[in-house]
């Protein structure tokens, strides 16, 4: 059991009857160990903090070392990272490809600009002020644009809210309850 | 050739269609370059003036360096051609004023290539409009955004596809 103790999976309860409720646990957190280490990145940028997210996935920074792979299609993406300012001509086509990606899906919102509208949040007509305006967003990375460390953060961050996610939750698509 | 026989020139063409020629003062060379203008009275005229401008031999402006567009805040937008000849390294600057509730020039896009987006900006950010423009559509903004941003009186809508807009 060498792969499973590597997952810390809670400590199993001693009655025999307990067992279908262990293999349930153990899966969704053999699931969330598998989805938090291969997040296929959707191939998508859209400003300035887009050259810092090529560089973190360049040779220096590595971003593949975490599992992160840049895919050409939102139906084999697992994350989306919405690297630069949100336009109103561009929030309409972010909604759509964030609604193409297949469940379970992540949102980085990476740089001051996505996260709240940064430098145009007074005079920006064209600027949508936080692309959390149109879809959730799970990490927000400040800066402007965020260094490639910055970013590997927020992705940590994710992983981390992959890892501790609650399945009893009320919300979560697979409860019976 | 120096700006008074270039104006001396267009004035024996054209006459009363020119303006005033707006002499700037400054003491900075560039600012004065910049800054010295001939005012167009006749907006219409801008295509016959534009296709002189071009194919004078000894005025030969083959090159429009940019078109501008201004709101000058009391009801009236104006269009401002930079034109430089390559052949005789001469620059002018020309200003048409219109009045802002119909805004309207002719386009020189047939004849300076170079004008075609400008002037799709200056649509898209001014709402001023090129007749006879062989592409006339917003070149930025999307083409349902409601206005033209750049104008004084724009105000900012407060929903766009359902998205809240201001902060």
């Amino acid at each position: 059991m060498g792969f499973l103790d590597h997952l810390e999976l809670p400590v199993l309860p001693s009655d025999k009857t307990g067992e279908g409720n262990i293999i349930v646990t153990s899966l969704d957190t053999l699931f969330d160990w598998s989805r938090l280490s291969s997040l296929w990145q959707m191939s998508f940028g859209l400003a300035c903090c887009a050259i810092e997210m090529m560089s973190t996935s360049a040779s220096h920074y590595d971003i593949m070392r975490f599992g992160v792979i840049p895919r050409p299609s939102p139906r084999q993406s697992d994350v989306i990272i919405i690297s630069g300012t949100v336009t109103l001509k561009m929030a309409t086509r972010i909604k759509m490809l964030y609604e193409q990606m297949a469940d379970p899906k992540y949102v980085i919102s990476m740089g001051n600009c996505s996260n709240c509208g940064g430098p145009y949040w007074e005079y920006g007509y064209h600027v949508l002020k936080g692309v959390d305006r149109v879809i959730p967003v799970d990490v927000y990375v400040p800066g402007c644009p965020p260094r490639p460390e910055a970013l590997l953060e927020g992705l940590m961050k994710l992983q981390e809210k992959i890892r501790s996610q609650n399945h009893d939750d009320a919300d979560d698509a697979d409860s019976q309850d | 050739m120096s700006h008074s026989e270039i104006i001396e020139k267009l004035r024996t063409a054209f006459g009363d269609k020119l303006g005033a020629w707006r002499e700037s003062n400054s003491e900075n060379a560039y600012q004065r370059r910049m800054g010295s203008y001939l005012e167009i009275a006749e907006p219409s005229a801008i295509r016959d003036l534009a296709f002189f401008l071009r194919d004078e031999p000894t005025l030969a402006f083959d090159s429009l360096l940019l078109i501008s567009s201004l709101d000058n805040g009391d009801g009236s937008l104006s269009v401002i051609y930079h034109l430089e000849s390559t052949k005789h390294a001469h620059q002018l600057i020309l200003k048409a004023t219109l009045p802002a509730e119909v805004p309207s020039v002719p386009s020189v896009t047939s004849i300076w290539l170079h004008a075609n987006w400008q002037e799709r900006e200056a649509w898209d950010m001014m709402g001023i409009r090129f007749e006879g423009h062989p592409d006339h559509r917003r070149i930025l903004l999307d083409d349902d955004y409601p206005g033209h941003p750049l104008r004084k009186d724009f105000k900012e809508p407060d929903f766009y596809h359902g998205m809240k807009v201001p902060y």
